[in-house]
């Protein structure tokens, strides 16, 4: 089965500094990867890349076996991959049906895919703030947005950075059970967490990135098997 | 000051910031969206006014000069994003001010080509001609108050635009984080040529219309430019709002500074937007830098 996203050797810089170092990722489809890793290892550049967002990226970024190493942010937007960045990217002076109508996107298949509809049913908070502009709200109606906002797209791939960074314990289990539900409706998604043990309650593959390297990867249970990794990469 | 002059210098105060809006609009959004700074904005402002002029004086129509005038804007606008502001887009200011201020030259030889140096005027509309009466020594002429009306209307369009369409909320949503709006696989390619075309299509018709009040020659752009920066940044850079806002209050302060505090003149727009900028470093309207 040819993987939904694959990359070679995938290298990124910002101006003169090399960030990621020869990634080699392949994400299948409806697979749920996380992604983690200590502060300023490169997770989010790698995220920044996959969308096209970091100007230099080179060696081999594949899209359904298509090579895409080229592609603009636009171009991979409607190829199928959506971006849930850190900070959320919520557009402050849109209100809530705005920063989702401005995002929609048929299905590429034609079927009945996601809409305002099903964004609102997902999130009953969103349809209680449905004519509040973007920056009168909280953290996680933000967060819940922002997934609402990738999901209108109606993507393959979500690429979600920093899932629940910043929020209050109860609101992050609401993120999580998204995370969850977007899985069964069959959708890839590489999140990026500090949560491992959260993560590792629905995740398919647990990447570790170090330096700009992705130094492990295993189902959680095999990660769970090797407690002295964890310590290792992730501990402080 | 009775209350007749009181409200003739009001109208004034108005017809200008609205006059003023009309160009800093296209400005901020120019600067808020493409990210680019369009020192030649102004000259588009002086070539709308020398169009109307020019197509007044061919045809005998101020209508045809006033849509004729926006239309080649338009094309030019649409024309200049293709060949020279694309190439600024992601570039630093310096490259920006270095192309346009070329455009500035280039578009006043352009001028002095087609138009020569002279200073002209352009009637206005037959039957907008004359004033109207208020008092036995003051009357206020009628093109004036049309004036008003006329950019009130178009500001109105703009914000409906902006408000109430799916490209409105691309341009707003741009304006703010222009890499999310990418990466949600909107390309601004057409945008961004439409947004340049429409910026300079409204300088341009700011100049005709006002045209009729304030004649045309060759350095009328220069002062709305700068005039135009200070509503930018009045307004925060990116707000079509903000533009408003700043754009009134300019008019306000350069009409009613020249009635009570002439010897300040000069300075009292600046003044103004010194201390709106101690209050509100961003802007009236502006955003955090986050």
């Amino acid at each position: 089965m040819t993987a939904l996203l694959a990359t070679e050797r995938l290298e990124a810089f910002y101006g003169a500094s090399q960030i990621l170092h020869g990634i080699d990722l392949a994400i299948a489809p409806g697979e749920t990867v996380a992604l983690v890793g200590r502060n300023g290892m490169g997770k989010t550049t790698l995220l920044r890349s996959l969308m096209g967002l970091v100007p230099t990226r080179r060696g081999r970024v594949a899209w359904r076996g298509r090579d895409i190493v080229a592609a603009k942010p636009e171009d991979m937007a409607r190829a199928g991959i959506a971006f849930v960045p850190e900070g959320r990217g919520i557009f402050g002076s849109l209100d809530v049906v705005e920063n989702l109508v401005m995002a929609a996107r048929p299905r590429r298949d034609g079927r009945p895919g996601w809409n305002l509809e099903r964004v609102f049913a997902l999130f009953p908070r969103l349809r209680e703030r449905r004519r509040n502009g973007g920056h009168q709200l909280s953290g996680g109606e933000q967060q819940m947005l922002t997934i609402g906002r990738a999901l209108m797209t109606n993507p393959d791939l979500v690429l979600v950075d920093e899932a629940t960074e910043g929020l209050a314990p109860m609101v992050a289990q609401a993120i999580w059970r998204t995370l969850a539900a977007i899985r069964q409706d069959g959708i890839a998604t590489l999140v990026v967490d500090k949560d491992v043990a959260s993560l590792s309650g629905f995740a398919d593959r647990i990447l570790i990135m170090v330096k700009g390297e992705i130094v492990w990867s295993g189902t959680p249970a095999a990660l769970r098997a090797e407690p002295a990794i964890l310590d290792r990469h992730l501990g402080v | 000051m009775d209350l007749v002059t009181f409200g003739v210098q009001l109208l004034n105060a108005v017809q200008y910031g609205l006059v003023l809006f009309l160009v800093a609009s296209g400005l901020t959004l120019v600067f808020g969206i493409l990210g680019v700074i369009n020192l030649a904005h102004g000259a588009f402002y002086m070539l709308g006014a020398y169009t109307a002029f020019w197509l007044a004086a061919a045809t005998g129509s101020f209508w045809i000069a006033l849509v004729g005038g926006v239309a080649i804007a338009f094309v030019v606008g649409m024309l200049m994003e293709d060949v020279f502001v694309r190439r600024l887009y992601g570039r630093d200011h310096l490259a920006q001010v270095l192309l346009s201020f070329a455009l500035i030259l280039i578009l006043d030889e352009v001028r002095l080509h087609l138009f020569g140096k002279d200073v002209h005027s352009v009637a206005p509309p037959d039957f907008l001609q004359g004033s109207i009466q208020l008092t036995d020594t003051l009357s206020y002429p009628v093109y004036r108050l049309a004036v008003c009306l006329f950019c009130l209307l178009v500001a109105l369009a703009i914000f409906a635009v902006l408000r109430w369409t799916k490209i409105g909320m691309v341009v707003r949503a741009g304006a703010e984080n222009r890499e999310m709006v990418r990466a949600l696989g909107i390309s601004f390619d057409r945008v961004s040529r439409y947004v340049f075309a429409v910026g300079i299509a409204l300088a341009a018709l700011a100049g005709i219309v006002v045209a009729p009040i304030s004649t045309v020659y060759p350095g009328m752009g220069d002062g709305m430019l700068i005039l135009s920066f200070v509503v930018v940044v009045l307004g925060g850079i990116g707000s079509v709002a903000g533009a408003a806002i700043g754009a009134l209050a300019v008019g306000l302060t350069d009409t009613f500074g020249k009635v009570f505090f002439p010897a300040f003149s000069s300075v009292s727009v600046y003044l103004v937007m010194a201390l709106i900028l101690l209050w509100r470093p961003n802007g009236i309207l502006g955003r955090r830098e986050v």
